[in-house]
Formats: C-alpha cells, sequence, structure tokens
C-alpha cells in the first residue's frame, strides 16, 4: 500500500505558511506517494483548495488527516495538541527546536513517534537542498530591506532630479550568514550604499562578492575561524567587542539603516547596536532586528513590534518575516521537506526508509521509535574545509634580491660553461676521426638546428597547428632524395624512388594547402 | 643548371623556410610566411629536377602529378576538426619516404661498388657522388642510412598508430604488450647490434631486420600513450620526421635537407617542450606513458554534482558582464564550434564581454582549439592564452567550460597527491558561476575525478555540447 504525506493547517497566530504546495506536492506522488491536506491550508499563502485538488491532493479535515497519513509535514514546531494526534510510528517532518523544545521531546518519545527536524539538518554540501534555515534566512534577509524600506522616508538610490539632488541611502548589515548575504544582495540592487560586518573574516569575499563594502575591523588577535563552529560564528572576547562597539560607533552618525542578523548558536542574541549608537543617528532612520526572536542584537528592540526610539529612529523587530511572503516561503520550504522526502524514499516507490547510517538524515531526528536521538554524534563530513593559515611571502631586501640574481647568473653560466665545453669536446672528437665532407654537412647542421630553435620560439601559441601544417609540408622536402635517386639504373631503386616522389609530394602540396586554407581562417574583429 | 646555379637555389630556399617559419610569429604575416614556403618549395624541387644527374622524367612528372593531386583532393576535403589526423598521416609520409630512400642509398652504393673503374667515372648525380667516396666515408654513410631509416621506420609506424588512436580507429587507450617498454629498449638494442654489424659489412639482411625492429618501437611506443598526451605524441613525431629528413640529407650530402630536417625537428622538440610543460609532466613519463605512481591518498570529494537546464545557464547569461568560455577536446568532438561562435556573436551583440581560454593542450594538437575557433569565425584578438587570462577569472560573471576536463581541475592546485598535482590549469572556479557542458558523469580521459564539479558555484550542464549550445541559443534575450 501506497504511503500518505500530509499537511496540516498551521495551528499559530499569524502563521500563513504551509508546508505542502501543489507544486511539491506533484513531485512527493512521483516518489510513489499519496498527499493530503488540510482544508484551507494552503490559503493564507495563495493557494486554494482547488489549486491542490487539480495537482491530485486530497482535501480533507484535520481529524482525518491526522487519523490516515504516515508522514506529516509542518512548518511550526507542533504545539501541545497537535502532539496529542501523533501516533506510534508516525513520521512528523518540520521545525523542532529540539534544545528549547525539551518537552516535545519527551512527548514524542512517549508517543513512539519519528520527529525530522528541519532545522536539524547537517550543514554540508550534499544537504544544502534541505536546509529550510537557509531559505528561510534567505528570504527573512529580503524582507527586511523591504520592511525596512517601507518605514524609510527616502529613496535607496542615489538621484539627481530637476526637483534637486537625492542621496543615497546607506545600509549597514552586521552579521553576513544567509539572511545577511541576502540582504546586502537586496540594498545593493535597490540602489543603496551597503556595508557589513561579520566576525568572521573569510566571509569577507563573499560580501564583496554581493557588492557590499566588508567593514574591516583592525584587530591584532587571530580572527576566528567559522570552520571550527561549522560554519557558525562563536562568541569573541571583550577586546575584539569593544574595538567592533568603537567601530559602530564611528560609523552610527551616516549610516541610515542598519540590519542586525548576529546569532550565536545556542545563546541569546549578542548586543551590538546600543542605545547611544541608536541615539546618535539621524531621526527617520531605521533598525531592522532579524535577532529580536532571541532578544535582539539592538537595545530597543521588542520582539515583535516597531517601535520609534525618543530621537524617531524607528526599530523593527518582527519575528514572522517568512510568513509574511508566505507564498515564496511556503514554495522554498516546501520543496526542502520535498527534498527530505526524496532522501528518505531511496526506492522512489512510496516506501519510508529511515537509514539512520545517513549523515543527514541521522543528523536531523532527533525521536525515532521510542527513544530520544539528539543531539546526534558529530557527523563523518567536516561542514567546511579548515582554512589554511596564509603565510606571507617574506619581503626581500634589494641586495638579498641583487645577491640572489648573481648567484643565479653564476649558476647558469658555470651550467652553460660546461654544457658548451662538453659540446665542443665531442664536436673535436667527431672531427678527428671523420673525414672533411662529414664535418662540413655537420656545421650546416648544427647551424640550422640553432636558427630552427630562435625561430620556433617566437611562434605564437594560437598557430602552433598551422605550424605543424608548415613543418609538414617543408619536410616533404625529402622529395630531393627521391628525385636524385630516381635516375638509377637499378629497377627496384626506381620504384622506391618513384613511391617516395609520390608520397612526399602528397605531403608538400596538402600540408601547404591545408595550411592557407587554416591560416585564411583567422580573422580579426 | 650546374651545380653552382643549384646550390644558390638551395641556398634562397633555405632561407625562404626559415622566413616561413618566422612568419608564423603573427596571425597576419603568417599569411605572408605560407608563400615563402611555396615558392622555397618550389626553387628547390625545380632547382634538383633540371640540375644534373637527374633521369626518368616522365616518372617524376608522373608521380608529381599525382601526388599533387592526392594532397590537394585531401587538404580541401578535411575537417578543421580532423586536422590532428591529417597532421598524423602526413607524418607518416615523410617517415616512409626516409626509409625509401635509405634502402636505395644502400642499393645503389651496392650496385656502385660493383662497378669496374671506368663505368663508376661516367656516373654522375647521385650514384657520382657515391662512386667518388672514400671508404671512410662510406663507412660514415653506411651510419647515416641506418639513422635515417631507424629514424623513419619509428616515425611511419608511430604515426600510422597516432593517426588511428586521433580518428577513433583505433582504441585511445594506452595499451602495452606484456614486458612494456623492455621490448622497446630490447629492439633498440639489437639495432644498435645490427648497426655495428653492418658497418662491418654484413649484407641488406640487417637493414630489412633493424627496419622491422623500428616498425616495432614506434607502434609498441605511440600504443602505450593514452589520449591525453596526443598533444606530445603529435608534436614529438613532428619532430621525428624532420631528423630522419635531415638523416636522409646527410647520406646524400645535401645541404638543403639538412637544413629542413634539422627546422623541422628543432621545430616538434619545442613544441612537445611546451606541451610537456603544460602539463607539468617531464618528456620521458610521456613516451614512458601512463601517469606517475601518487605519493598518497587523493582527497575526498564533498558535495555533488549540480545539473541545470539551458534556462537556468541562459537566464545566468542574460544577467552576465564578462564571460569566459574555455572549450576543449569535447567540443571538438560535439563538432560544437558553430554553435559556441553564434552564441559568442549573439552575447557580444548584448554588449558582454566574451572571451575565450586556450589552455596549451585543449584538444589534441598544439593549438587545435585556435584552428577551431578560427573556422567559426571567432576573432582571434579575443581568444586569450592561459597565461593572458587566468589573472581575469575572478572578476568573471559566468564561466562556460564546454567539453574539457583536467585543464580545469582544481586537484592540481589543491591536492599534493592528485596524478595532476603541479599541472598548470585555468582558474575557472574564481568566476562566480561556472557552468560545464558535458555528456554524462564521467572522468576525462585521464580517469582522475574532478572537484570543480563538486563546487558549489559549478552547475553541470548535461547533454550533447552543440545540442546544448543549440538549445541556450534560442533561450538567449
Amino acid at each position: 500500500m501506497k504511503m500518505r504525506v500530509g499537511s496540516p493547517k498551521e495551528v499559530m497566530e499569524g502563521e500563513a505558511r504551509v508546508a505542502m504546495t501543489p507544486d511539491s506536492a506533484q513531485q512527493i506522488q512521483k516518489l510513489g506517494y499519496e498527499c493530503l491536506i488540510e482544508k484551507g491550508a494552503g490559503r493564507p499563502a495563495g493557494f486554494s483548495d482547488e489549486a491542490y485538488e487539480r495537482a491530485g491532493v486530497a482535501v480533507v479535515d484535520r481529524g482525518e488527516l491526522y487519523a490516515n497519513v504516515d508522514i506529516v509535514v509542518k512548518v511550526r514546531p507542533p504545539e501541545t495538541s497537535e502532539m496529542g494526534s501523533l501516533r506510534r510510528g508516525q513520521t512528523l517532518i518540520s521545525f523542532f527546536y529540539p534544545a528549547q523544545n525539551s518537552g516535545l521531546l519527551e512527548e514524542a518519545r512517549a508517543r513512539a513517534c519519528n520527529v525530522i527536524a528541519m532545522d536539524m539538518v547537517p550543514r554540508i554540501s550534499r544537504a544544502q537542498k534541505m536546509d529550510a534555515l537557509s531559505s528561510m534566512a534567505n528570504i527573512a534577509g529580503y524582507r527586511a530591506v523591504i520592511e525596512a524600506g517601507n518605514n524609510f522616508g527616502r529613496f535607496f538610490t542615489g538621484q539627481v532630479t530637476a526637483a534637486g539632488k537625492v542621496p543615497p541611502a546607506k545600509v549597514l548589515v552586521i552579521g553576513a550568514g544567509v539572511a545577511g548575504l541576502a540582504a546586502i544582495g537586496t540594498a545593493t540592487s535597490l540602489g543603496a550604499i551597503t556595508y557589513a560586518f561579520d566576525v568572521r573574516p573569510e566571509v569577507a569575499e563573499q560580501i564583496e562578492s554581493m557588492g557590499a563594502q566588508f567593514v574591516f575591523l583592525d584587530f591584532k588577535e587571530q580572527q576566528q575561524d567559522g570552520a571550527a563552529t561549522g560554519g557558525y560564528a562563536a562568541p569573541s572576547s571583550p577586546e575584539f567587542r569593544e574595538k567592533q562597539l568603537e567601530k559602530f560607533r564611528e560609523l552610527a552618525p551616516e549610516i541610515d539603516i542598519v540590519i542586525t542578523t548576529a546569532l550565536i548558536p545556542g545563546r541569546d542574541a549578542p548586543k551590538l547596536w546600543l542605545a547611544d549608537m541608536v541615539a546618535m543617528m539621524k531621526p527617520g532612520s531605521v533598525i531592522v532586528d532579524l535577532a529580536a526572536e532571541r532578544g535582539g542584537n539592538c537595545d530597543l528592540t521588542v520582539t515583535d513590534q516597531k517601535v520609534v526610539s525618543d530621537n524617531g529612529v524607528t526599530v523593527i523587530g518582527y519575528t514572522d518575516f517568512p510568513s509574511r511572503m508566505a507564498a515564496q516561503s511556503s514554495t522554498l520550504y516546501s520543496t526542502n521537506i520535498r527534498h527530505m522526502i526524496t532522501d528518505l524514499t531511496p526506492g522512489k516507490d512510496g516506501k519510508l526508509v529511515h537509514n539512520m547510517e545517513d549523515d543527514v538524515i541521522r543528523g536531523a531526528t532527533v525521536a525515532y521509535g521510542g527513544a530520544i536521538t539528539y543531539p546526534p554524534p558529530a557527523p563523518k563530513v567536516q561542514a567546511i574545509a579548515a582554512q589554511k593559515p596564509k603565510e606571507k611571502a617574506r619581503e626581500l631586501t634589494l641586495e638579498h634580491k641583487r645577491a640572489q640574481e648573481t648567484a643565479a647568473f653564476k649558476v647558469q653560466t658555470r651550467s652553460h660553461g660546461a654544457l658548451l665545453a662538453v659540446g665542443t669536446a665531442l664536436l673535436l672528437l667527431a672531427g678527428a676521426f671523420t673525414p672533411p665532407s662529414f664535418m662540413n654537412h655537420f656545421v650546416v647542421f648544427m647551424l640550422a638546428c640553432f636558427i630552427g630553435f630562435q625561430v620556433i620560439w617566437n611562434v605564437s601559441h594560437a598557430l602552433h597547428t598551422p605550424l605543424m601544417a608548415v613543418t609538414n609540408a617543408i619536410s616533404g622536402i625529402v622529395i630531393l632524395g627521391a628525385l636524385l635517386q630516381i635516375g638509377s639504373g637499378n629497377w627496384l631503386v626506381v620504384t622506391l624512388a618513384a613511391l617516395s616522389v609520390l608520397v612526399a609530394t602528397i605531403n608538400i602540396v596538402g600540408g601547404f594547402l591545408v595550411t592557407r586554407r587554416m591560416l585564411a581562417m583567422f580573422q580579426k574583429s | 643548371m650546374t651545380t653552382g646555379i643549384v646550390s644558390a637555389a638551395y641556398i634562397s630556399a633555405a632561407v625562404l623556410f626559415i622566413l616561413s617559419l618566422g612568419g608564423l610569429s603573427g596571425q597576419e604575416s603568417a599569411k605572408r610566411a605560407v608563400w615563402y614556403g611555396m615558392t622555397g618549395m618550389a626553387l628547390a624541387i625545380v632547382a634538383t629536377v633540371f640540375g644534373p644527374g637527374i633521369g626518368n622524367w616522365f616518372i617524376i612528372a608522373l608521380m608529381i602529378a599525382g601526388g599533387a593531386v592526392l594532397g590537394w583532393s585531401i587538404a580541401s576535403r578535411v575537417h578543421m576538426t580532423e586536422m590532428p589526423q591529417l597532421i598524423a598521416a602526413l607524418h607518416s609520409f615523410v617517415g616512409l619516404a626516409a626509409v625509401f630512400i635509405g634502402f636505395n642509398a644502400h642499393l645503389e652504393a651496392a650496385r656502385v661498388s660493383g662497378l669496374d673503374e671506368a663505368r663508376r667515372a661516367a656516373l654522375d648525380g647521385f650514384a657520382g657522388i657515391l662512386a667518388h667516396k672514400v671508404p671512410v666515408e662510406l663507412a660514415i654513410m653506411k651510419v647515416e642510412v641506418f639513422l635515417g631509416v631507424f629514424i623513419g621506420g619509428v616515425t611511419f609506424t608511430g604515426s600510422v598508430i597516432a593517426f588511428g588512436k586521433l580518428a577513433g580507429k583505433i582504441d585511445g587507450k594506452a595499451m602495452k604488450l606484456p614486458g612494456g617498454h623492455f621490448l622497446n629498449a630490447g629492439a633498440a638494442i639489437l639495432s644498435l647490434i645490427l648497426l655495428l654489424a653492418y658497418v662491418n659489412g654484413a649484407g641488406i639482411w640487417t637493414l630489412i631486420l633493424m627496419t622491422a625492429f623500428a616498425f616495432f618501437i614506434g607502434y609498441h611506443l605511440i600504443m602505450g600513450i593514452g589520449g591525453a598526451d596526443m598533444p606530445v605524441v603529435v608534436s614529438m613525431l613532428n619532430s621525428y620526421s624532420g631528423w630522419a629528413a635531415a638523416a636522409i640529407g646527410f647520406t646524400l650530402g645535401n645541404d638543403l635537407l639538412i637544413v629542413t630536417g634539422a627546422l623541422v625537428g628543432s621545430s616538434g622538440a619545442i613544441l612537445s617542450y611546451i606541451m610537456c610543460k603544460a602539463m607539468n609532466r617531464s618528456f620521458v613519463s610521456v613516451i614512458l606513458g601512463g601517469f606517475g605512481s601518487t605519493t598518497g591518498p587523493q582527497m575526498e570529494i564533498v558535495g555533488e554534482q549540480i545539473a541545470i537546464d539551458a534556462d537556468g545557464v541562459a537566464a545566468a547569461l542574460n544577467d552576465a558582464d564578462s564571460v569566459i568560455i574555455v572549450p576543449g577536446y569535447g567540443m571538438a568532438v560535439a563538432q560544437a564550434q558553430q554553435s559556441v561562435s553564434e552564441l559568442t556573436r549573439k552575447l557580444r551583440a548584448a554588449g558582454k564581454n566574451v572571451r575565450f581560454a586556450i589552455h596549451p593542450v585543449a584538444g589534441r594538437l598544439p593549438g587545435h582549439m585556435n584552428v577551431l575557433l578560427a573556422e567559426a569565425k571567432v576573432p582571434y584578438d579575443i581568444v586569450l592564452e592561459m597565461d593572458e587570462i587566468n589573472e581575469d577569472f575572478h572578476e568573471t560573471d559566468v564561466v562556460i567550460v564546454i567539453g574539457s576536463n583536467d585543464i580545469v581541475n582544481p586537484a592540481a592546485q589543491e591536492d599534493p597527491y592528485s596524478p595532476i598535482a603541479g599541472m598548470p590549469v585555468l582558474e575557472v572556479w574564481k568566476a562566480k558561476q561556472v557552468f560545464v557542458s558535458k555528456r554524462g558523469q564521467g572522468t576525462g580521459y585521464s580517469g582522475i575525478e574532478n572537484p570543480l564539479f563538486f563546487k558549489e558555484n559549478t552547475r553541470m550542464f548535461y547533454g550533447d555540447a552543440r545540442k546544448s549550445v543549440g538549445e541556450l541559443l534560442l533561450k538567449l534575450a
């Protein structure tokens, strides 16, 4: 019997996303599953029940859904009521946050249902297609800029118009993770001058590739290497933090929009944009705090609210950015889910295989068969190759260089000298034992070799094929040898010579003609 | 014509040949250079034919006419993608001619030595030269004949095998008989012994036996070299054909043959050297075939190959400002150069900076890609060498790799244990996006995994190169 995959409507107030779209349902059906959806589940994200029906999905009510499906796919972590509907052996795929939700985890264990937490998918290349945190962060970063623009009274891009000059907005993005990079991309494409900061020096390149300027912190201490922590940032030393805040204070008066995305796994968000910095900003400026869910990077942030400071700076602390773009985020999230199901269905036969040997599946599974499997063991594959320490080439002093050059020159002279001496000795030896007629030809031969070497080095790379064709043609010069012999009185000699003339002529004519054909093709633009 | 005039003609011919090779330093002067070569050749042949001591005019006229017709029809019919085969085939002709001429020299010397004094004095032409040789000179001539035939023999069978491999008539994989290079070495040593016997008066059988050994060496040597090393093989055979001509020149005492042979020989030697440099391999290791043994485990590749369709590539190309195309042998196999040229034209018309990056060993012949692109009317000033363009990859938006593999393999720089470690490669992975047009997931000729295909900014554009690029053309804005 085919297994069934079903997606209930999200129960949390204001959550507009849905874990299955008509498109993703069609893909899941191709894997051999039957798909079910709760009535009205897709409506907030813009997917009507009819659209699901057209995609072959059965639209049912909640009770029927939970009773019939083998796999439940969801967005938000289940609430207690939903947990109650799960039964033994059922698999739940959703965000779960096992570290914060130990109660839920215990419940899942008690009910012996299997839970795959989309937020626990390990950060390795193979699992990128199911990395829902990244796809949601991408949307959050984009939306943060849009939300900032909504509350910002000016253009992003600088313009010179008949009605006067408009300066471009300056945007500072703190934390260049996925959300930060998405925010940078959005802000630069709207035309803002964008700066970005991150404690991990290796992301400077990524920041610059998105078109922002990396805010460089001149700090002696070894900056941290993200590779050691699976690509995430780790807490920084107090000295480093001071230096960082100093830099921010310097920037604060000129910046119009600040977007903070700094998070450290398993901790409260670090406070990076302090009250005095907000006070330094111009009225009308906007701060969007994407870390609001974990307390916020800004002192003034109030979770899920928009507040205005005394000096007229708007601080946005919403936590539901992805849900505010439900159509887009549902599409991406459902694709992540679909990839996860694909990995769980190696046979593409509608049979779920929960392979606990697989790094990705093992890492994401937090409860399995009546046992809690969180935290997972360290993955076998390192997420990111360790950064190699860069060695700086030692600057050579002028004298040192000159000494080296002289030494190299001496060695070269000596080896040349030795070669010439040996060569001359060999030639003298040959000269002593061979008749003058041979030596005459030998002189010609040696000189021709030297001319050949000098001439050929100058041939341009692009013309190597024509060069070979031309040398082919002129090596047909062996025809001369055959011509000299063809007048012989011996019939065998005449036959062989005649054959040689024939093939050598093919060479000459073919070689030259084909070279000409090739060279005629080389054209300048 | 007197001997003096013939010598003068030879000198002009030699100068013209040198000018002809020198002219290849630039595309424009090269067009003139071919004419120098042709004039030189015509001068040399005319002077020889109408010079002293030539007979059998009718046969000469017939053979030259026949050869010219054959050569002309081959040259005008050959496709540019078949250039490697053609060049290999032409090499084999030189080798064969050298073998024949060497045998002739022996036969002629035997005939002359059998004649009495009076008739000897009456001989002219080649026989006349032979007649006036003192015993030491005759001994040296024997060495020269022997060498000429040996080099010619190796060139002949070697080129025939190279032709077969390049034309796909023989399996391109390296293949050796049991015993490997010891067989070659043994045959070479036996040939040396035969040389001693020959010089000391043994009959023609030594010459024939040695020719058989030379044929075997040529066959076995080239059979043992894999497809990716073909550029080196072809230039090496080019060199051999030159040395064969020079050896014949010594035999016949003809300076023009010596000069020309030396020019061709050194040209081929330099080309082989350049090709070896480009692969970071020594000449010896190429000849010995196969890759050197690795010194440790190769790096494990993390990640997966992500495929993309024509729509995705087209979208990226529409957004890109700068594009670099890296063609390889796969482009030649799929005959995709016309489509690639069309693509280039379209992108350039849209104001994008399109360039080509050519690795020295791309294709099966030095400069192979340049010729193919020129045939498809890609302007040569946007076709750049590795050294000219390698710095520019990091500021390039899109790189399209068409049918190349090892020459864009980052393992050469990143993995010290890779068999191609240290080989200079095109650093395509530094670009923002890389699209690899490839027939399937297999490895290249060398059989080395390519980490490029697993990089995050790489997308695999599977399918026949010509079809893929054709599809792309329809989708471009």
